[in-house]
């Protein structure tokens, strides 16, 4: 089966993000970049689903310069190739133009399955994924946290709110991955060399076919007017005293007294 | 012009979801705002009976898509739908919960319609008639101010943050055509966890256990037990295995808003953080006192967890008698 893995390189979820000198984006020096933690278990669904029954793996993704490294991860983790969107045209797009672009590469890549992150822990929008799968006309499950295969049908455990919904789509399909879906594998120092020979395509956004009027920070739809920090908490009251008993019984008496929790 | 307010509403089970009352509370409140018209969307199959509890909360108007092909929330289904509706219509705003099925319909949506979406929003601005969007970003460790350009602007407002209010209303009830179109998905099971355990992202009070639980979490779900909370879980204790994926809290796990959130044996890692900092009170229980939680908390106990957790539970048994 060829399954089309599409992934985002963000900042590391351990690294303070600070707000850049323009107010309306972050700063980008200093941090640590990795491939969306969502996106290596799409990565890992992909290479398990075709070892066991073979196909190829390839990796689309839209970044700058430096989002070749994420590329060359899922690569070193056993894909086959990556195509590359790389163009300052297209920076800053926001999700739906972001969509169009991956949607506009997908039509040049054989597909049966495209598997993406539920979301991309930057900007947290939750909509690519299903943005492409609308573009493309196939159907999507989002937030999958297993998945089987069976001819010509992906049957998926989607999570919802208390529970679990079991979904069956007719293939081409689209599905996003949850926490919980599997383990996904550390690139091996093998897996790494041979990455570097694995081909990327690089491609533009004239050589997509989209037009540039749609893309970039300039047109986007949902326009950042400000950035700021979440306000800051009074420092904290520590409630002292001799024994465990008394600290949680004075906790006690500030619930039920001065916040009405409880 | 667009024009007009759609608030679209969430049932499961023939029962409306909590972020429904808020999806169209908030909706009241930008209608009202813009001087134009709430519609309340309500879905499902044999949902007319829902409309009274609707009316409650002030729409002018409700409509009603009723079919047996909506009796289970499908992406291809629901966005079919969904999009005839607004085309027809043709509103200014669209507001929706972000929950499981808002998250999986607004992108599709987007596509549908080429507008953009407000993601998660905790806050909705009205100045001058232009709406603004507060969302976090980067599981909450920054708040972006975001418009969105041209018709309809997508809103999807995170559980648990708008205020719900009654503002009872005798409005109308339409019925729409339903054209389901072309679904290419089943819903084939539903495997809902039995008892009354409490959603994270609908909590109003989460106790939540990390590392220093060392697995036992007995004495953390006896609190929640006497508090009626849920029990929520860092990543550290997810990666243990300690706990499901579901319980956890944090920038690759859920992001909660309770109205109190108690940290017991959490350190409070920046990813932890940021999925629960915009709760309202933060309660921090830790043996370590340089622990970063305390720089979250607004009250702190330094302190063994399972000494102090266990007399916290006695002290809210004996409140609550």
């Amino acid at each position: 089966m060829d399954i089309v893995v599409l992934v985002k390189q963000v900042p590391d979820t351990e690294s303070l993000v600070q707000i850049a000198d323009d107010g309306v984006s972050i700063k980008k020096q200093d941090i640590k970049w990795i491939m969306n933690p969502y996106d290596e278990l799409a990565v890992e669904a992909a290479l398990q689903i075709k070892e066991a029954q073979g196909g190829t793996v390839t990796i689309l993704s839209l970044g700058p310069e430096k989002a070749i490294e994420t590329i060359r991860t899922a690569l070193a983790m056993g894909a086959d190739q990556g195509v590359h969107i790389n163009d300052s045209t297209a920076e800053g797009s926001d999700s739906l133009a972001t969509a169009k672009l991956l949607a506009a590469a997908l039509k040049d890549i054989p597909y049966e399955l495209v598997i993406a992150g539920h979301r991309a822990v930057d900007e947290d929008n939750y909509q690519v994924a299903s943005a492409v799968a609308e573009l493309l006309g196939i159907p999507q499950v989002s937030m999958v946290n297993k998945v089987e295969l069976t001819d010509g049908k992906i049957t998926c455990h989607r999570t919802i709110e208390g529970g679990t919904v079991v979904v069956e789509a007719s293939l081409p399909a689209l599905f996003t991955t949850q926490r919980g879906l599997n383990e996904p594998r550390y690139a091996s120092l093998p897996g790494i060399m041979k990455a570097k020979k694995k081909p990327v395509d690089v491609k533009t956004v004239a050589d997509l076919g989209v037009d540039a009027s749609l893309v970039g920070a300039a047109n986007r739809k949902v326009k950042i007017k400000s950035l700021s920090l979440p306000p800051e908490r009074q420092a904290v009251k520590i409630i002292e005293g001799e024994a465990a008993s008394d600290k949680a019984a004075a906790l006690v008496k500030i619930l039920h007294e001065e916040t009405k929790i409880i | 012009m667009a024009q007009g307010v759609f608030a679209i509403t969430e049932q499961r089970d023939g029962e409306l979801r909590k972020v429904s009352f808020e999806a169209v509370s908030e909706g009241r409140r930008v209608a009202d705002g813009l001087g134009t018209e709430l519609t309340a969307v309500l879905l499902g199959s044999g949902v007319d009976g829902l409309t009274e509890e609707l009316k409650k909360y002030g729409p002018d108007k409700i409509l009603v898509a009723d079919d047996a092909g909506l009796a289970e929330y499908t992406t291809d289904a629901y966005s079919n739908v969904l999009a005839e509706l607004i085309q027809s219509s043709d509103p200014a705003v669209i507001i929706m919960g972000a929950s499981a099925q808002g998250k999986d319909l607004a992108g599709r949506l987007a596509a549908k319609l080429d507008a953009g979406v407000a993601m998660d929003c905790v806050k909705v601005q009205l100045d001058n008639g232009n709406l603004t969007y507060t969302r976090p970003m980067f599981g909450g460790k920054i708040n972006a101010d975001v418009e969105i350009d041209g018709a309809p602007q997508i809103v999807a407002i995170r559980p648990n943050v708008m205020d719900i209010t009654e503002a009872a209303k005798d409005s109308a009830v339409e019925k729409a055509t339903v054209q389901l179109g072309e679904v290419k998905t089943a819903i084939v099971e539903k495997k809902m966890e039995t008892g009354d355990k409490v959603e994270l992202t609908e909590a109003d009070i989460i106790v939540s256990g990390g590392r220093g639980t060392g697995g036992d979490y007995a004495g953390i779900e006896a609190l929640a037990n006497a508090l009626g909370a849920a029990v929520g879980a860092s990543r550290s204790a997810v990666d243990e295995g300690w706990r499901p994926h579901s319980d956890q809290v944090g920038q690759t796990g859920k992001t909660v808003s309770p109205t109190l959130y108690v940290a017991c044996g959490i350190s409070g890692a920046i990813q932890h953080l940021a999925g629960m900092s915009t709760s309202k009170y933060i309660v921090a229980i830790n043996k370590d006192e340089e622990a970063p939680i305390f720089s979250k908390a607004d009250f702190g106990i330094v302190g063994d967890l399972f000494e102090v957790v266990p007399a916290i539970t006695e002290g809210v048994k004996k409140v609550k008698d």
